[in-house]
């Protein structure tokens, strides 16, 4: 092989073979996705505001994706479903508003999908944050200390003051959650993926 | 390199080609070792931000007061260490110095390309400051914000345009098979890494579409970036050292033309069962089982090249890295074309089965292809010896015995951990309980690896700093191949 323009045209073409294969054809047929309404009428999935949004960047900048996924495979593949990490699979639909997507590709940690109806309760996740194996023994998630903030209790005990289940670790202080922790608690309370959609079923 | 192949460079190459190979490699000489010395910094930096996420998995207590520390930025630190800082920089050194061997002419824009890896080491360096307090973009391999990816492509541009110069001035009519991949390389990756950034962090996609550009680019990363620059390297290396022509030309353009029909378009599989239109993953699992074209192609290219020859691994350090990268190539590749069939990927997907494969292609083929390019390279461009045989075989040992620590348990151990999830009986902290021995293990051969790069590492800076003796490179290479022998 010694012709130069053979080399330049098949390295281009193959390359842009595969991109518009794997991209653009994509792009076109996912585009169009709009929300569907549920049983009240509220557009799904929900588009992330306000203190969401917020969590949503403090779930990026931690890096909570190199060990959670956000994706339920489907019935018959993987036991997602059976371990009840949603009630359906998802679907291109529910990630219209991920910019970028968060969807994973470890589960170091358990799928986060459904997060949020799972798990209901704030003060679980924060106390879980600060130190997992308070809520989940034998979890290999990392601490959050930096997320949270000791106070020195005055009059009355703040009411986000974290309750821990063997007493308190200090006398006289408490442990708060930062507006970050916050965040990311409004953020993993929102994922909820249980709306129907006409994909499945 | 050996005896019998010098006989063999010295009786076709005259005196007078010697020194144009000299002139040439003394063109290559600084804008070379600048990135060639970079990328063993951050091999160095890189696994020493492995260890700290390796030990972080096992016991998750460690280190955890500072926020730059926490887990979720170390890792992508390590990976952006190791795949922006040594791989790619040891790549980019071996394919300018490579292209200019290969078209016989000096390296151009010498300056230009000084400044790139001055500005290529100071982006990396932003990058990773970026992510450590906490503004990566926790987009898998383009995690660094797009500011820093823009210039990381305006390098890559200057890169481009000196090996295509040197193309375009080849003074021989024959290209050579590492040409082919090398030209690939420098073409498709700048392409892939400006359109991903461009389109993911531009805002041009979002949701399903982006992870599927997401992995169409991550996938590249090896597929048309390291393993063009690895196979390159091994087509030019084995017969240099053996001092015998490869086995088959047909063979190499088979492997050639069906790795860039194939290779694209295997990059969906890293979302099978995930939210995508079946078509777009069925094409991943199609294009990745097809790479069994190209891999077994190339395999039996460099076996075939290989025999009778076998016995010169004992001599020969360049050869025994190179050798040992490349039947990890065909490993690595067999085992990624039969991950993706649905079957299997439903059990090893999300598990530390993934890691250890990405490991043995990264490590275990490219960056042993890279040890070997790099001890054949520098004597050649600093005119200097390589201080201790021994150190260099330790270097080996510890490299090869920590990637097979390394890829066997945690493969095994990943493997355990997808049938353990997809087993909804067993509660998930049962399946995290039953990973930590095998994480323990991962440690260990990571501590391995570590001392085999610090070997590296020292062994360099040795050189640079005049330990072995300063000769005139070309009779250097005359007297003694430019290798010890270890």
């Amino acid at each position: 092989m010694n012709r130069a323009v053979w080399l330049y045209l098949g390295v281009l073409i193959t390359v842009i073979a595969s991109f518009v294969g794997l991209v653009q054809i994509p792009d076109r047929q996912l585009r169009g996705l709009q929300p569907v309404k549920d049983d009240l009428g509220v557009e799904r999935p929900l588009r992330p505001d306000g203190g969401v949004l917020a969590g949503r960047a403090e779930y990026i900048g931690l890096g909570c994706l190199y060990c959670h996924s956000q994706q339920v495979r489907p019935e018959g593949f993987g036991a997602d479903l059976a371990r009840g990490w949603g009630v359906r699979r998802t679907v291109a639909r529910d990630y219209i508003w991920d910019v970028p997507p968060v969807m994973g590709t470890m589960r170091t940690g358990p799928d986060l999908a459904n997060i949020g109806a799972r798990q209901p309760s704030n003060a679980w996740h924060l106390l879980h944050l600060y130190r997992p194996r308070l809520t989940s023994p034998g979890s290999t998630m990392p601490e959050h200390p930096f997320l949270f903030a000791w106070q020195r209790v005055e009059l009355q005990r703040p009411t986000d003051a974290l309750s821990f289940p063997e007493g308190e670790p200090r006398p006289g202080w408490v442990v708060v959650p930062t507006q970050r922790a916050r965040d990311l608690v409004a953020y993993l309370g929102s994922l909820d993926h249980s709306y129907a959609v006409p994909e499945v079923r | 390199m050996s005896t019998t192949s010098m006989v063999v460079e010295q009786s076709e190459a005259a005196q007078p080609e010697l020194v144009a190979r000299a002139e040439i490699d003394r063109s290559c000489r600084v804008p070379v070792l600048l990135f060639a010395g970079s990328a063993v910094f951050w091999l160095v930096a890189g696994s020493l931000m492995a260890l700290v996420a390796a030990i972080k998995m096992h016991t998750p207590g460690f280190l955890t007061e500072w926020e730059f520390l926490t887990f979720g930025r170390v890792r992508p630190v390590h990976l952006n260490m190791t795949i922006f800082g040594w791989a790619s920089m040891a790549g980019i050194a071996t394919l300018l110095w490579l292209q200019a061997r290969l078209a016989r002419a000096c390296l151009p824009f010498g300056n230009l390309l000084i400044a790139g890896g001055v500005v290529w080491n100071v982006a990396l360096t932003a990058g990773l400051v970026e992510i450590s307090i906490g503004h990566g973009t926790s987009v898998e391999w383009i995690e660094i914000p797009l500011f820093w990816a823009l210039v990381f492509a305006a390098v890559f541009a200057v890169v481009m345009a000196a090996s295509l110069t040197m193309f375009g001035r080849r003074k021989v009519a024959h290209v050579y098979v590492s040409q082919w991949y090398l030209f690939g390389a420098v073409l498709w990756f700048p392409f892939l890494y400006l359109t991903a950034n461009l389109l993911i962090h531009g805002g041009f996609t979002a949701g399903t579409t982006a992870a599927a550009t997401n992995w169409w680019f991550a996938h590249n990363v090896l597929g048309l970036w390291l393993t063009p620059i690895g196979l390159a390297t091994i087509y030019y290396l084995i017969p240099k050292v053996i001092g015998a022509p490869i086995h088959s030309y047909h063979l190499s353009l088979l492997g050639f033309w069906s790795l860039a029909l194939f290779y694209n378009w295997a990059g969906t599989h890293h979302l099978i069962g995930g939210p995508l239109p079946a078509w777009l993953v069925t094409v991943g699992i199609v294009g990745s089982v097809m790479m069994f074209v190209p891999v077994v192609t190339v395999g039996i290219n460099h076996h075939m090249t290989m025999v009778g020859h076998f016995r010169r691994l004992k001599d020969s350090p360049t050869l025994r890295f190179v050798v040992f990268g490349g039947m990890s190539y065909t490993v690595v590749s067999v085992q990624g074309s039969l991950t993706s069939l649905r079957s299997i990927n439903e059990v090893n997907h999300f598990t530390h089965y993934t890691i250890a494969h990405a490991h043995l292609g990264v490590y275990a083929f490219f960056s042993m292809v890279m040890f070997g390019a790099l001890y054949y390279m520098l004597p050649r461009l600093t005119g200097r010896e390589w201080g201790s045989a021994r150190l260099i075989k330790l270097h080996f040992w510890a490299a090869a015995l920590g990637i097979a620590l390394y890829w066997g348990p945690l493969t095994i151990g990943g493997w355990v951990q997808g049938l353990q999830m997809n087993n909804p009986d067993l509660p998930f902290l049962q399946v995290v309980a039953g990973t930590i021995p095998y994480l323990w293990g991962r440690t260990a051969a990571g501590v391995l690896m570590t001392v085999g790069h610090c070997v590296f590492g020292l062994l360099l800076l040795q050189m640079l700093r005049g330990g072995g003796h300063a000769q005139n490179p070309a009779r250097s290479q005359a007297a003694t191949g430019g290798e010890v022998k270890a």
